[in-house]
């Protein structure tokens, strides 16, 4: 069986084009109406915390699972095609390994089932950095050689789109460091790549673009940049009693500010400038400066999606 | 490799590569070596060679050869059983879901598993034999090629009866669960005890039983006794109703997203 794509190179697919999809799992709604579209070379985050349908989406661009209403297409097909033609392959989760196999062994089994030479085995072994433990059995091999494993066998079909789901998660430091430079290197060479995760620094420094979601939807999608300017800064917290709003703008370094009765906060860059204010020309006490995390980011996204 | 011109593997990627990296994998499981290789073997010795076995005339050989072609049908009963039930264990480990990500069509991984079986289970036949013409075990030259052709193509029932309990099963120990119930069912298909020393109630049952129908067909070629057709119904009814079974489980299986 012979599965070509059609020679009109005019009309070129979308690497992923998701349009209005919804998954449900009995009264849960994973996704909730996702509309996507990623082109070819994109790196793209897709950023959530636990829960928002990250993997359920990922599942849904594999065949995994079929979505309730809506399309799911890959390179102009649909995903279950594009993953046996090795359009598309992933890095799961949880994607399991045979504990009785080498590390060589499930190489190479992945190279026959997708039609691949030993050398290709090889090849993949080395750019995931196994070829010492190749040998070894999988059962054997620390959480992150399993994971470079399930990386070597993603390369094998040598994919347009490698999907990454929580990649790192269970890994040490070292580890984390270790597997995102054998992406890294691969990404170089101009293949589409998303990745689910739900640490921002990841996101930051990998990806183009980051997709942000919440309870199934998207909730903002941008670049890097734009998702670090959001998520980066501090707030400073005060009681200063009879403060007001336009007064707290005016104060150099403050990019917003608000004030809850006594309690005025005040987010900017540099919390330093602001709290020297705050203590030196106002009658501001009990100062408490935070960082904003991810999760004020997600606040303030989807504070700024229920007010539209 | 650009978009336009990839394919697909012939034969939904049912590869001799595969199986040769699977059969590697299931040697090196001590337990599955032991329980097909080496557990028929040990029991011939123990209940096949007595100096009475030996001198005791049956067809064209001796009792002891008797023994030892129930004990192949046996060993390739606990062979193919225990490679149609390797699905248990790579579906409790998520491998299967591993799987969906490649190329290989399910039906090519079914075939992949029954292949595998098969060649385990002809091991297991030869194992027994040659310990059994090494230990004193008389047959005619034909019975030893056919009765070990039928012990092993029988077989395939329990290839069947293996995948089939390998989906209904969740478990990874799943041999655990099947040892014992293949023993039981190897003394009621009088795989152990003639199934006339047994009483004829239990004989009439005994001819129902899924293990009956494969040794009387082994032991033919020997003994030339008992019903022919009725063995061979047997097998290919069991063989249908276990397969039918390993369907059944394997579209649920596969249906699941």
């Amino acid at each position: 069986m012979t599965l070509t794509a059609s020679p009109d190179i005019t009309t070129a697919p979308a690497a992923v084009e998701l349009d209005g999809v919804i998954k449900r799992f009995g009264a849960v709604t994973a996704v909730d109406g996702v509309s996507l579209t990623i082109r070819p070379g994109e790196v793209v985050a897709l950023l959530g915390p636990n829960g928002a349908g990250k993997t359920t989406t990922v599942d849904m661009l594999l065949g995994l699972a079929q979505p309730n209403e809506g399309s799911v297409r890959v390179y102009g097909r649909a995903p279950h095609e594009a993953v046996q033609l090795g359009l598309v392959s992933a890095v799961m989760q949880t994607g399991a390994l045979l504990k009785d196999y080498t590390v060589e062994e499930t190489v190479r089994l992945t190279a026959v089932l997708f039609g691949r030479s030993r050398a290709d085995a090889e090849a993949a072994l080395r750019r995931a950095g196994l070829t010492e433990v190749a040998g070894r059995l999988v059962g054997k091999c620390s959480g992150g050689q399993q994971q470079r494993l399930r990386f070597a066998m993603a390369l094998l079909p040598d994919p347009e789109l490698l999907i990454l789901d929580e990649p790192t998660t269970g890994m040490d430091v070292g580890g984390r460091h270790e597997f995102w430079s054998a992406i890294r290197e691969d990404t170089n060479r101009g293949r589409t790549v998303i990745f689910a995760t739900h640490y921002l620094e990841e996101a930051d420094a990998y990806a183009d673009r980051v997709v942000f979601v919440r309870r199934g939807r998207i909730v903002a999608d941008g670049t890097a940049a734009e998702v670090k300017a959001m998520a980066s800064g501090r707030t400073v917290r005060a009681t200063l009693p009879g403060a007001i709003e336009a007064d707290l703008t005016a104060i150099a370094g403050v990019d917003r500010a608000e004030v809850r009765g006594e309690t005025v906060l005040l987010h900017g860059n540099d919390s330093d400038e602001i709290a020297r204010y705050l203590l030196t020309r106002t009658a501001a006490r009990d100062l408490e400066i935070t960082s904003r995390n991810l999760e004020d980011a997600f606040l303030a996204l989807t504070a700024d999606e229920e007010t539209k | 490799m650009t978009v336009m011109t990839r394919t697909l593997p012939r034969f939904g990627g049912f590869s001799l590569g595969m199986i040769k990296l699977e059969l590697r994998r299931m040697l090196r499981n001590k337990r599955t070596v032991i329980f097909t290789l080496v557990f028929p073997a040990v029991f011939f010795l123990l209940f096949g060679t007595s100096a009475d076995y030996k001198t005791e005339r049956v067809g064209g050989g001796n009792l002891t050869g008797y023994v030892l072609i129930s004990m192949a049908v046996y060993g390739a009963m606990l062979s193919t059983t225990s490679g149609g039930a390797m699905v248990a264990v790579e579906r409790a480990a998520g491998w299967s879901r591993q799987l969906r990500l490649t190329p290989l069509r399910p039906y090519a991984y079914i075939a992949t598993k029954i292949v595998i079986a098969m060649i385990i289970g002809a091991v297991s036949v030869v194992v027994a034999f040659a310990v059994g013409a090494a230990s004193g075990a008389q047959l005619p030259a034909s019975a030893w090629i056919l009765c070990g052709l039928l012990a092993w193509v029988c077989a395939l029932v329990f290839a069947a009866f293996g995948l089939f309990m390998g989906y209904l099963l969740p478990s990874e120990n799943v041999m655990q669960i099947l040892g014992p119930v293949l023993a039981v069912l190897s003394f009621a298909g009088g795989l152990f005890v003639p199934v006339d020393q047994l009483g004829s109630t239990f004989a009439t049952i005994a001819e129902f039983t899924p293990v009956y129908g494969v040794g009387e067909l082994a032991r033919y070629p020997l003994t030339h006794d008992g019903n022919l057709w009725l063995a061979a119904l047997n097998v290919i009814v069991w063989t249908a109703l276990f397969a039918a079974g390993a369907m059944w489980r394997f579209r649920r299986d596969t249906a699941r997203v």
